[in-house]
């Protein structure tokens, strides 16, 4: 179970306003698309859930339990840069994970310990399609490829919910196909709540079972910083209709 | 015609034209050495390859008359075993502060501006507190060497690591990372390649506060030795050292460089050389 609740939740910085009102009921499972300009305080919706910032009024809930306001294992992420550890190779990349588990001291797997968990690990390597690559590091690897990682990597530690954050931005279309055509699968195995920042919209209508859009629906011109962004728009993706998307198969058959 | 920026030599003529500056400096100085004998045999500023060859032997492989020492060797003993102390302890403490003030908050915020002013002490002006507080004996040079060194290691190594990525912290303490998790398996990999650049390049200032010590108080060592001899104009003892100094440190510098290459092969991929 990982459902999301955000109950009157407002951001401000000083006298700037970024988000207001922000009420939302994010089911378990969800694939959630948060669209929106530049400015509308979409990754700072997205770093709320992370526990970098906290809000200035209202709660962000964790199937309704309060989470620590800073960044733990049960929320992984994949950021569009930097998402990897430029020292590790690819197997190191997602053993580090199990190692900051399971030793607390040294940070290091030896042995039958660290084999089994390679086992665990080659398992995801695999699954992105890095087989052939494990040994090698990131900075040999494409843009995708690193995206890859990132994305076994975070889902090591099998998190609850997935937070993207313009995880695909950075990439040929090419490659960001195959990413889509990664992700979907990974998401309805795992069975795990993804909440996805995008500027792509039909990337944003194509995974998603549910979008939201944040913009001000205010604006005063003599203090732009009074009125903070709101959900402009949510929709259900999930129902047999209104928001065909080309080149995606529909979400519909997907949540149960 | 091509623009000379984007002429480049190959590897045999690179290696050529690295050895003509060397070559012209030996050149120079055994003319110029030729020409001050002939005028006057007695001179002592200039002396021949071959009396410093000769020198250089006897103070390398007879022991000397007084102290029954190899005079070059204990020299070079006493000397490397202060430099590399205090250039050990220096990395030391620069890494472990450096580290600490770049990712907590809380101590970059008490220490970082005792550090960037302590860093400004000039290590020389400091010399006669050290020597008046830790006496004349191989302490204070140690700790000359630390005051002029740490505290600038220390700078350099809290600056990078707050330049790592902030998508990495928060990445890591996603897969569940405590501090000291992060700081042992994040970010102390990544700053070392940096380390061992910034103590390369401190081994010049270390070299330099080394020499001035032994130069004012001590009773064997490199510098003691030329600042020694310097009363009886022996240039055929002085080159020689300062020849041997440099080849230390350049020694040192080079074997540095090697040991980040091998160990950290990741941080030296996109480089062009």
């Amino acid at each position: 179970m990982s459902a999301l609740s955000f109950r009157n939740v407002w951001v401000e910085y000083g006298s700037q306003i970024v988000l207001e009102r922000i009420n939302i009921e994010i089911a378990s499972g969800t694939f959630l698309s948060v669209v929106g300009p530049s400015g509308a305080g979409k990754s700072t919706f997205l770093r709320l859930i992370l526990g970098q910032e906290r809000p200035s009024q209202g709660k962000v809930l964790l199937d309704g339990e309060p989470f620590p306001a800073e960044p733990g294992p049960d929320r992984g992420i994949v950021f569009q840069r930097y998402s990897v550890f430029p020292h590790l190779t690819v197997l190191g990349n997602v053993l580090v994970g199990y190692e900051f588990e399971q030793r607390p001291l040294t940070a290091r797997l030896f042995g039958a310990a660290r084999r089994e968990a390679i086992e665990k690990c080659e398992a995801m390597i695999e699954g992105v399609g890095l087989a052939e690559h494990r040994d090698k590091y990131p900075s040999a690897l494409s843009g995708g490829m690193q995206q890859r990682l990132a994305i076994a990597q975070a889902l090591a530690r099998r998190p609850r919910v997935l937070l993207l954050d313009e995880p695909f931005g950075a990439l040929d279309p090419g490659t960001r196909a195959q990413m889509h055509a990664l992700i979907k699968p990974l998401w309805r195995d795992l069975k795990m709540t993804i909440v996805m920042v995008t500027h792509d919209i039909k990337e944003a209508f194509g995974l998603a079972t549910r979008l939201i859009a944040l913009d001000k629906p205010r604006r005063d011109p003599q203090a732009p910083g009074r009125f903070g962004a709101k959900i402009t728009y949510d929709l259900d993706l999930t129902r047999h209709g209104p928001v065909p998307v080309l080149g995606f198969l529909k979400a519909v058959a997907v949540i149960g | 015609m091509r623009r000379v920026m984007n002429i480049a030599p190959a590897r045999g003529s690179g290696m050529l034209l690295a050895a003509i500056p060397f070559f012209l400096i030996v050149v120079i100085y055994i003319i110029g050495s030729a020409e001050r004998r002939a005028a006057n045999p007695d001179d002592k500023l200039l002396p021949p390859v071959s009396e410093m060859v000769q020198t250089t032997q006897r103070l390398a492989t007879e022991p000397d008359r007084r102290s029954g020492d190899y005079v070059l060797w204990t020299d070079t003993a006493a000397s490397l075993r202060r430099l590399g102390l205090g250039l050990g302890i220096s990395t030391l403490v620069g890494l472990g502060f450096g580290l600490t003030i770049g990712l907590l908050p809380i101590i970059g915020a008490s220490f970082g501006t005792i550090v960037a002013v302590i860093s400004m002490i000039p290590p020389m002006a400091m010399l006669p507190i050290l020597f008046i507080v830790f006496g004349l004996g191989e302490l204070s040079k140690v700790m000359l060497i630390i005051i002029g060194v740490a505290p600038t290691l220390i700078r350099d190594m809290s600056i990078e690591v707050q330049s790592l990525p902030r998508e990495q912290m928060i990445k890591a303490q996603t897969l569940g990372a405590s501090t000291w998790q992060v700081a042992i398996r994040v970010v102390l990999p990544q700053i070392m390649p940096r380390l061992i650049k910034s103590v390369r390049l401190m081994i010049g200032p270390a070299f330099l506060f080394l020499i001035s010590a032994e130069a004012i108080a001590s009773d064997v060592g490199l510098g003691y030795r030329i600042f020694l001899v310097r009363r009886y104009l022996s240039m055929d003892v002085i080159l020689p050292y300062v020849a041997w100094i440099t080849l230390l440190a350049f020694a040192l510098d080079y074997l540095l460089g090697l040991f980040a290459r091998k160990t950290f092969p990741w941080a030296y991929v996109e480089e062009p050389r």
